[in-house]
């Protein structure tokens, strides 16, 4: 076999491996969401289908499977059916580059970080679509906050990635992780304290999660950019956010709390624990904080993070060509 | 320096942002306030206002404290209860020892006593303004019925078969 077989093989067992991954690991999450839910409001949330309601989430899946997929009357069928799979499809290569483990990486490539950026800003498209196709006056303005949200808050994330990426001198994510030790110590969260905070707030918006989850925002839009979106429709946006929710606390374990690197126990389930650490607190954030108003939203971007993130570009640029 | 000031605020605001994690992150570990419905019942069942019963006496579990003096219908803001007076034959003076006792039971009291639960807004004002206290809530919190008309109480038939939710 030639190396290009060999690559296209492993790329295809990547493929294969990271939607298994997301799919126990979305199963899982809603079930973890409910369930920090239930817990914050001082109920049991999920109880009754399965031990402690572990099935729960199969049977909503298999309900959101087995339902009608319908278009509204007004709708452009083709834009209206590309974006849920435009949505969903450019997940599954962001996970790709991100290493797992010490040699558990999908497809180890130089320009991972870049490639994961790149291909992040698909999923802004795809709701921007569902928007326009709905046909729908709550739909369309889903899709214009997420719009002006996602453009927003990209910059001072990648502001921030880039600060990361000036102290190590590279873009591979597999190598920046083994740049940092085992201990806290060694992690880039200790000498970019500033960048993993602007990291991890514009992490949230990026993903429409509470508090800025503007775009579906229930109490004013219904339900956003998916209003007219039914069973699978409506799933494949659901799995999209859970699963770019994983990507960005992966890409954050990586960048900042040094991926795999641990004592004791094996590479890979240092980064899964971090992982979900991360995943965690994003939910207890959801749990906790108001939606912000739209104003709100941007004033914090475009006042705070921004000029933020720049100060810490040039305040790490500065160091570094000082020392 | 109004903007500074300004600045300095929306920093130090950050520290609510810290007290509301805290709060809820006190509140997942606490002891739950809900119970598993079917399976388990909440202890202060007394205080919930179920739909409406009439009190028994205390001599004959079957027969109601109710006189019909009809202030619960005539109170009632939505019309939810209907009392029909009892038809009693007016007692002879002279008579048997059996219409003696005949005459020691009450001779007032409800013939049809409805109670339309789809109407009653829970006020009370019934409960509390009869004179002889034979009304009351029922902490019966399983009122459940696939049609309207399986709301429409008859209070004295309740009173003969009472049976709190069978689940509970």
């Amino acid at each position: 076999m030639s190396f290009d077989e060999i690559q296209l093989i492993r790329t295809i067992i990547a493929v294969v491996a990271a939607a298994l991954f997301v799919a126990v690991s979305v199963i899982f999450l809603v079930y973890l969401e409910r369930k920090v839910a239930g817990h914050v409001q001082r109920r049991p949330g999920p109880f009754e289908v399965g031990p402690h309601g572990m099935l729960q989430t199969v049977a909503d899946a298999i309900k959101l499977l087995s339902k009608q997929p319908l278009k509204p009357d007004g709708a452009d069928p083709f834009l209206f059916w590309l974006a849920p799979v435009a949505a969903f499809a450019p997940t599954l290569l962001l996970l790709l580059p991100i290493p797992f483990g010490p040699i558990l990486t999908g497809f180890e490539v130089n320009l991972g970080l870049l490639l994961i950026l790149a291909f992040s800003g698909v999923n802004v498209l795809a709701l921007c679509l569902a928007g326009w196709g709905s046909d729908n006056k709550w739909a369309i303005l889903g899709a214009a906050r997420s719009v002006a949200q996602a453009v927003g808050y990209e910059i001072p994330l990648l502001l921030a990635v880039l600060a990361v990426t000036f102290t190590n001198g590279t873009l591979n994510l597999s190598e920046l992780v083994a740049r940092q030790g085992p201990y806290p110590w060694h992690w880039n969260f200790m000498t970019q304290p500033l960048a993993f905070f602007i990291y991890f707030v514009c992490a949230v918006a990026e993903t429409n999660r509470n508090p800025f989850d503007l775009p579906e925002a229930e109490s004013e839009l219904t339900a956003g950019f998916h209003t007219e979106y039914s069973g699978m429709g409506f799933g494949l946006f659901f799995l999209a956010e859970y699963t770019n929710m994983i990507v960005v606390c992966s890409v954050c374990t990586a960048l900042f709390l040094g991926g795999w690197q641990g004592p004791v126990l094996p590479g890979f389930w240092w980064f899964l624990a971090k992982m979900y650490v991360l995943l965690l607190v994003m939910m207890w954030f959801r749990w906790t904080f108001p939606r912000m108003r739209f104003d709100q939203l941007l004033n914090l971007n475009w006042k705070w993070l921004l000029p933020l993130s720049i100060l810490n570009l040039m305040g790490t640029a500065f160091f570094m060509k000082l020392f | 320096m109004f903007a500074l000031r300004k600045m300095g605020e929306d920093v130090l605001g950050l520290w609510s942002l810290v007290k509301g994690l805290k709060i809820t992150g006190t509140l997942f570990f606490s002891k739950q306030v809900t119970v598993h419905y079917p399976r388990a019942s909440v202890e202060n069942l007394a205080t919930f206002r179920g739909p409406l019963e009439l009190v028994p006496s205390p001599e004959d579990p079957a027969r109601p404290l109710c006189i019909a003096c009809m202030t619960c219908a005539s109170t009632c803001p939505t019309g939810a209860i209907t009392v029909i007076k009892k038809k009693v034959p007016k007692p002879e003076i002279e008579g048997s020892d059996e219409d003696k006792t005949a005459l020691k039971a009450p001779t007032k009291g409800p013939g049809k006593f409805t109670y339309d639960y789809t109407l009653c807004c829970q006020c009370g004002l019934c409960a509390e303004n009869c004179p002889k206290e034979a009304l009351r809530f029922s902490g019966n919190p399983c009122s459940a019925g696939t049609d309207r008309k399986e709301f429409e109480f008859d209070l004295l038939k309740k009173l003969l078969n009472d049976e709190r939710c069978q689940t509970l």
